[in-house]
């Protein structure tokens, strides 16, 4: 019963934008399946004790290159998204190849990639000349609307299946992460580096693989947000309350489950969007009021998390 | 021909040094939080917001005298740094670092959203517009000039009060060896609080100077919070000194960048120079190898 459990659930879900074809709800899950894929991206190495504040700057390189290879070369987003997602990986491997060879840790790790973040909003707001500053930035949509080629979609069905595709994947990467000797020489690091150095465990190069990984993957994450909704700006795709929102999220949701981060995401942007409905204009601010109350008590109360809390202990990981 | 060039050179660098002033005072209050707690506060920036934002109201609306104005916000901010240990820190002390950053980051966005609730999105301003000094050619404003006057004067307040007064000798102890205090008969509990105090006063008098500069609107605090932590790291968390130097050599680089390029230069600039730097001096610049 359980095992076929993921079967019956991933069934049903592909079917519903075969029987249901509402725009708004089916938005709403676009948008949670996007960020819930980059919410489980952070986690594959937040969940190690890699706190990253710098996921707001690699979301941002990987939208922004992405759209202006499109945009300036004319490159296709299936040559752009890998392209977006090496430059990424290349950034993030400059930016923590020094950061673990010379032990910058805990808080430190943390701020220094909060600098990378806030470097990234600055650059795209300060070369406004190629990429509209903060006033956001489209990709050129292709003739029909609807290509392949250009991969851009009015519908919002194929949408949720590329989503819903992607999603899974992540979740598969992360499962595959967690049964691997990555994990355990990960987990041996987050306990004492020295004695993980000490049982031959080489650091710098284990914390490096998973980095990269993270990165690349919330550079493929930025590139679906960026071709679903056709427009970024540095305050939604780059910057600090990017990444502050991409670890909130997480956390909330549970960073030692791999289901944790996309409940994550679907507690916030629900509840978001209830507010928003139900409240109108009036309610600008409440969501990320009660968003901020709820990461501190969780914080303090539940530091597994919704999921991490639910669950038995044995049924983790 | 030089010369214009000069003084506009000039001019930069008076201004960086002006905003030097500042921005160390930024860094001082946090600082002593993470020297004594050993917690970052994230939400720093977003408390001078709300101390910007009582200025505005206890200025304009009620029409208090600017000091009088200044000194309650300077308590009322500092009572919010009380307030912000007892109930955030004080449970998470025994946590994880990370989580107890993670938490303040969760207060930054309560901070956030607070102010957009309930003083709206709309920027405000005292409408108080210092003079400019102009000085051989030069334009300094005297906003700036009485920001870093204040800046300075509190930084030796502060020393003064941590080298010459018992509590000020209990506090550097605490900061030195966690472990040993309370077995000599300190009380952490009680020395924290004064600590959080200062901190949160520090930025309540931030704001009261940022608040002669500056318009007013709930995301202020982002613009002041990366910079600040980075003077801090880049000196060295809890090393004041340190954090002093620092934040003079930041916005020398800001101003100077700002003069030549567009100011998100200038901050660009400053935050490589960061990232730089941390891998030259990870411990921080005024750190001593071990």
């Amino acid at each position: 019963m359980t095992r076929a459990l993921p079967w019956v659930i991933g069934a049903a879900l592909i079917a519903v934008p075969f029987v249901y074809h509402e725009p708004y709800p089916l938005h709403i899950m676009v948008i949670v399946l996007i960020w819930s894929f980059l919410y489980t991206s952070w986690s594959v190495m937040g969940r190690f004790g890699l706190v990253s504040l710098g996921h707001g700057g690699f979301m941002g390189i990987g939208a922004y290159v992405l759209a202006l290879l499109w945009n300036y070369l004319g490159l296709t987003p299936w040559l752009g998204i890998p392209v977006a997602m090496l430059a990424t990986a290349a950034v993030a491997l400059l930016i923590a190849y020094p950061c673990f060879r010379f032990r910058i840790v805990g808080h430190y790790f943390a701020l220094v990639t909060l600098a990378l973040s806030a470097i990234v909003q600055q650059v795209i707001t300060a070369t406004r000349d190629y990429t509209g500053g903060s006033l956001g930035y489209t990709p050129n949509p292709y003739h029909s609307g609807n290509s392949i080629y250009a991969l851009q979609f009015s519908g919002k069905e194929t949408w949720y299946l590329i989503a819903l595709a992607a999603w899974a994947v992540a979740l598969l990467i992360r499962r595959r992460v967690e049964g691997s000797m990555l994990r355990y020489a990960l987990e041996a690091i987050a306990e004492d580096e020295d004695a993980a150095a000490a049982a031959s465990v080489h650091v710098t190069v284990e914390k490096l693989k998973i980095t990269v990984l993270s990165a690349a993957m919330t550079a493929f994450g930025a590139a679906l947000y960026c071709q679903y909704q056709l427009f970024i700006a540095p305050d939604t795709v780059s910057g600090i309350t990017v990444s502050l929102q991409m670890v909130f999220a997480a956390v909330v949701g549970g960073i030692y489950v791999g289901i944790g981060p996309t409940v994550g995401a679907i507690i916030t942007i629900v509840l978001a969007e209830v507010l928003r409905i139900s409240f109108g204009t009036v309610a600008v601010g409440w969501d990320n009021l009660i968003y901020g109350t709820l990461l501190v008590v969780f914080i303090i109360f539940l530091p597994q998390g919704l999921v991490g809390s639910l669950l038995p202990r044995r049924a983790r990981g | 021909m030089f010369g214009i060039f000069d003084v506009y050179l000039l001019e930069a660098l008076i201004n960086g040094l002006l905003l030097g002033g500042v921005l160390a005072l930024l860094a001082l209050g946090l600082n002593l939080v993470f020297g004594v707690i050993d917690v970052v506060w994230i939400c720093y920036a977003e408390l001078i917001m709300l101390g910007m934002y009582g200025m505005y109201y206890l200025f304009t609306v009620f029409h208090l005298p600017f000091l009088l104005a200044a000194l309650i916000c300077i308590a009322g901010v500092g009572g919010l740094g009380m307030v912000l240990h007892v109930l955030v820190i004080a449970p998470l002390l025994g946590a994880a670092p990370i989580n107890q950053l993670l938490a303040t980051g969760g207060v930054l966005f309560f901070l956030q959203s607070f102010a957009t609730v309930a003083f709206g999105i709309d920027f405000r301003n005292l409408g108080i517009r210092l003079p400019v000094l102009e000085l051989s050619g030069m334009y300094i404003s005297y906003a700036r000039l009485l920001a870093c006057g204040a800046a300075l004067g509190s930084m030796v307040l502060l020393y003064l009060f941590l080298a010459r007064t018992y509590t000020g000798a209990a506090i550097r102890a605490i900061a030195q060896d966690r472990q040993i205090m309370p077995l000599m008969g300190v009380d952490t509990r009680r020395i924290y609080l004064i600590t959080s105090l200062i901190g949160g006063a520090l930025a309540g008098l931030a704001a009261c100077l940022l608040v002669l500069q500056y318009d007013i609107h709930p995301f202020i605090g982002l613009t002041f919070g990366p910079i600040t932590f980075m003077i801090c790291v880049l000196g060295g968390l809890g090393n004041m000194i340190g954090g002093f130097v620092a934040a003079f050599i930041f916005a020398e680089i800001i101003s100077v960048s700002g003069l030549y390029l567009d100011l998100e230069w200038g901050y660009v600039f400053a935050f490589a120079f960061f990232i730089a730097m941390m891998f030259a001096r990870p411990r921080g610049l005024m750190a001593r190898r071990s």
